[in-house]
């Protein structure tokens, strides 16, 4: 079995705007997604960070092809399915599953909880009704819940629950890839807890591949083995995990890991914080050359907003889309600032 | 004399399913110019308690009691043209979601101008002068101009400066701030407030500032009061709280964090969910999910006291000091997951 | 802003078209003859023939409508009855201004009564003001319009004796021994009570709602929390907000009403577009039908477009998207 599970090749997603009296015709377009390029090996986690915006979501969706790509390339265990047709990707989508955020709505009101969970078995039709009842009874339990409670409904159950059954429902079809869109972003820490460590365990157990979007740095860093960091529709910085929060190359991935505040007083107020001005951008103008020129303290005018970033290699398996990326870290904001020439390959 | 006391403040709703008691005995304090943080999960009762101090509670669903002493005068029993007064002038606050907490329809000119003559005699035009100098303040771009506009044409974090500037314009002594950076994203979480922190320089007021994240409090708060099912169940100084934490509940909220700079395989969990506030357990309001929980906990509600050697850190707990010591080892230590839980 | 209104405009004429189609596929559906009913009840067939050719009624149905069409578009002239000859233009324009009187009239006093209703509601909820009020509505929708229009003749026009029991009479000229302001108003005051009964219902407890919503929203707790009285409170954050929809509700169902309150027209015997719709209904008159179908679609057209310019007008989130 090849290593690479899911290979995703300058992957594009625009949402076309119109305008017109009687025919639409289409003016511009909301590049959500923008050539975004990554791999994901087998048994790992890649975690996706980025703000609102970034486009991590619609990315998802790409792979899983809940959205059509406008263009690129989706590898998903050596076949490409970017363009093939809804009929022949029917067989293809018990083998990657999706864990949504908001666990109140994710999860059908009307249904009961065994109905959800063992849905995509019954279409899938892997096994007789008594078969599908006893794996969902064993999922119940594998996720921590009471098998018993088979024929409640979603809103008997508790936020944290609730995440739980969409943990099950997604695992019910034994999937390759689990595709977790900002699982934890809606629940309380503590229960953030009980579910990241359920995902580990589950991940040690069954030799799962995830795919963990986020927009909390501490959550990815917890649970990823390499770390992908967005803005506005590109990608910015992919390493190994203990490298991209020790040693970050992209300007915009030392700004975000200086931005996230540290359960320490003391740590947290000697800290210098590099502080970005302004807003993130509409990904309809997106801005010219690269993406993070307007709000990067390392500007160079002339440069960053005339000539497309490399994309450079740092060792095995760090890449960052930058004209001048970090010499060191950490840095403070004058450090920051202070780059001079480029830095050659 | 700190600048608000409060004194076993207490709010119930009543409602269809019954009285849901949602701060039951919270006393605190906060002095002139400091960071009061009020830390708990949904549904602990910390934004309830500071829109009872404000008295922005439905009046004909709520039951207050206790003490709510700002500059010695009690707004829990102010009379409401009092209460007004004070709103807006002395005692300002900011909401969570800057999306929906500005009228759609009025201009930010006006509705800054709003919060200035509702409490000061002044024309429209020095209402609008002052309303573009705290426009400024707070790092909006072309403040004359954008007076002029709606809500809708600005970011997230644009208009939670916006909220800012509004809560500011009067000058007051204390604002609270309740959740005001949940909602966006952190590169502007950390616009925010680091404006906070400059304002606060600039004008002098004391902050509460109510939310989830340990790590905001960490970043600014003095003091720090972790809240859990309505109660307080410690208090103490920053360093304190996040060094020398005495309450399981404070154990679990600081371990279940996953952390920049530590590496612990298995973060600690807190089994269940906060209890419902219609019908709490008896004893002490954790005892359900502690993992230290015995016979006293169960029958007895714990008290806020001191801990022996320190004035000003109170905790609310039954276990004895030895245990509260190497419990709070092993948690610094990042092993404190290793407990089954 | 422009792009939106020829578009609108463009959707206007296709709808127009649709509308005056399907009235007249209906019209040939119908098994009835109104050649037959134009010649009179003792015709010879001949005299039914001959009728039928002067009515151009022997000539292939899209040719009809062609026809129809050309005449309405050069001579701007809407045809003759069938039944009277009578030019069909100045009928529907002599009764259109007796349905306007009666639904300007009920506009105005059922939103006089709804607004009061439906706020007082909201802000005393389950109070006995909001429980009273909510048995109005019920009331309100539940009741038949013609039947409220009866009761109200029997009691107030016939055993009181305090209002005439029917008829009409013209704003500005006498004719038949009534007309004038006074004479105006004092016949219309039933028929404005009956008219507006069922919409000061919906009304009211639409604007309860509304207003129960938006004193739940973000931005009044905001306002508040700046030390705002209950009054401004109201005044400038709820009711701006709450009585938006009310705006196109109301434009959508004046252009409606303005098709005919077929009901109380009928019940008080004014002559207004919705009497003649039912009148040339029962005698097949087509050329009539077609007439009031035109009309009451073109106010309908009108309104909504005055609607969504007024509401994109008063939202800024609309205008200045």
């Amino acid at each position: 079995m090849a290593e690479e599970l899911l290979v995703v090749e300058d992957l594009k997603k625009h949402f076309p705007i119109t305008r017109g009296i009687i025919f639409q015709k289409q003016i511009a377009a909301v590049k959500a997604v923008d050539g975004v390029s990554f791999t994901v090996n087998r048994g790992e986690t890649l975690g996706v960070v980025g703000e609102s915006g970034c486009g991590k979501s619609t990315m998802a969706r790409c792979v899983m092809r809940l959205l059509d790509p406008s263009g690129g390339k989706v590898i998903f265990d050596g076949r490409d399915i970017t363009n093939i047709s809804q009929a022949e990707m029917r067989p293809i989508r018990r083998e990657m599953m999706m864990i949504f955020q908001d666990p109140y709505a994710s999860l059908n009101p009307r249904k009961r909880v065994g109905f959800i969970i063992g849905e995509a078995l019954e279409v899938n039709k892997m096994g007789s009704g008594r078969e599908i009842k006893q794996r969902v009874q064993e999922l119940l339990d594998i996720v921590g819940l009471n098998p018993e409670h088979y024929n409640r409904f979603p809103h008997e159950f508790s936020g944290g629950q609730r995440q739980r059954i969409g943990v099950a429902r997604a695992l019910a079809v034994n999937p390759k890839l689990i595709v977790c869109d900002e699982p934890v972003s809606a629940l309380d820490v503590s229960v953030q807890a009980q579910i990241l460590n359920l995902l580990k365990d589950l991940q040690d157990e069954f030799n799962l591949t995830y795919v963990f979007i986020a927009h909390d740095l501490n959550v990815v860093r917890h649970i990823s083995n390499r770390v992908m960091v967005m803005y506005l529709g590109s990608v910015a910085e992919v390493a190994g995990r203990d490298q991209l929060y020790s040693a970050p190359k992209h300007p915009y991935t030392g700004a975000l890991l200086s931005a996230v505040p540290v359960p320490d007083p003391e740590l947290g107020r000697q800290r210098k914080r590099i502080v970005l001005e302004g807003d993130v951008p509409s990904p309809i103008n997106p801005p010219s050359a690269c993406r993070f020129h307007p709000r990067c303290p390392r500007f160079h005018e002339g440069v960053c907003d005339v000539v497309d970033p490399p994309v450079r290699e740092f060792g095995e398996d760090h890449a960052a889309t930058c004209h001048y990326p970090l010499e060191a870290w950490p840095l403070t904001d004058a450090q920051m600032r202070g780059a001079g020439e480029p830095v050659a390959s | 004399m700190a600048l608000l006391e409060v004194r076993d403040l207490t709010t119930h709703f009543r409602t269809d399913d019954g009285i849901v008691k949602a701060v039951d005995g919270v006393s605190f304090s906060i002095e002139k110019g400091k960071t009061l943080g009020i830390v708990g999960e949904s549904g602990c009762g910390k934004s309830v308690t500071c829109l009872t101090i404000m008295g922005l509670n439905p009046k004909k669903m709520t039951i207050s009691s206790g003490e709510a002493l700002f500059k010695g005068e009690d707004l829990l029993h102010a009379s409401s043209s009092r209460l007004r007064e004070i709103r807006g002038n002395d005692v300002a606050m900011i909401f969570q979601d800057p999306m929906t907490s500005l009228n759609p329809v009025h201009k930010i000119g006006d509705q800054l101008g709003e919060a200035i003559l509702l409490h000061r005699d002044v024309t429209k035009r020095q209402a609008r002068a002052r309303s573009a100098e705290l426009l400024k303040a707070v790092g909006i771009p072309h403040a004359e101009r954008r007076l002029d506009d709606y809500p809708h044409q600005f970011s997230g974090g644009m208009r939670q400066r916006v909220m800012i500037a509004m809560a500011l314009v009067n000058d007051p002594d204390l604002l609270i701030a309740d959740e005001p950076t949940t909602a966006l994203d952190v590169t502007t979480q950390a616009q925010i407030l680091n404006l906070l922190d400059r304002l606060q320089e600039e004008f002098g007021s004391a902050i509460i500032m109510i939310t989830h994240d340990l790590g905001v409090v960490a970043e600014i708060a003095d003091e720090v009061v972790v809240m859990y099912a309505a109660k307080v169940i410690e208090r103490a100084p920053v360093g304190d709280l996040f060094r020398k934490p005495r309450h399981p509940y404070t154990w679990g909220l600081l371990g279940s964090l996953p952390r920049l700079d530590t590496d612990t395989e298995r973060l600690v969990q807190i089994p269940g969910s906060p209890p419902s506030l219609l019908n709490p357990p008896a004893g002490c309001r954790f005892n359900p999910r502690c993992a230290y929980a015995f016979d006293r906990c169960r029958a007895e509600q714990p008290v806020l006291e001191p801990v022996p050697g320190e004035a000003e850190h109170l905790q609310a707990c039954f276990l004895d000091e030895e245990t509260k010591e190497r419990e709070n080892r092993r948690l610094q230590a990042g092993s404190l997951a290793e407990e089954a839980s | 802003m422009f792009r939106y209104l020829i578009r609108r405009l463009l959707w206007a004429g296709v709808l127009f078209i649709a509308v005056t189609v399907v009235t007249y596929v209906i019209f040939f559906i119908i098994p009835a003859d109104p050649a037959r009913l134009a010649a009179g009840q003792r015709a010879t067939p001949d005299e039914i023939v001959r009728a039928r050719h002067f009515l151009g009624l022997d000539k292939p149905v899209p040719v009809q409508y062609a026809l129809f069409l050309k005449r309405l578009v050069i001579d701007h002239s809407l045809g003759h009855s069938f039944t009277n000859r009578q030019d069909v233009n100045k009928v529907v324009l002599t009764a259109a201004p007796v349905t306007a009187s009666l639904v300007f009239g009920g506009v105005i006093l059922w939103m006089m009564l709804a607004l009061p209703i439906g706020v007082l509601s909201a802000l005393r909820p389950r109070s006995l003001l909001d429980r009273g009020g909510m048995m109005f509505v019920l009331i309100g929708i539940s009741a038949p319009v013609f039947w409220v229009g009866l009761i109200l003749q029997y009691a107030i026009g016939f055993r009181l004796g305090w209002t005439p029991n029917s008829g009409y009479c013209d704003l500005l000229n006498t004719q038949g021994g009534c007309g004038g302001p006074a004479d105006w108003a004092y016949h219309l005051i039933l028929p404005w009570m009956t008219f507006a009964l069922l919409f000061a219902a919906i009304y009211a407890r639409m604007i309860r709602a509304n207003t129960m919503d938006t004193m739940n929203e973000d931005y009044v707790r905001t306002a508040r929390a700046k030390g705002a009285p209950e009054s401004q409170v109201l005044r400038s954050h709820v009711l701006r907000n709450a009585l938006l929809p009310v705006v196109t509700m109301l434009g959508m169902d004046i252009g409606i009403a303005l098709g005919g309150a077929i009901f109380t027209e009928t019940v008080f015997n004014l002559p207004g577009l919705g009497k003649l719709a039912v009148q040339s209904i029962s005698t097949f008159d087509l050329p009539m039908i077609e007439g009031v179908v035109v009309f009451t679609t073109l106010c309908i057209i009108v309104f909504n477009l005055i609607v969504d310019l007024l509401y994109a007008w008063i939202d800024p989130r609309i205008r200045l998207a």
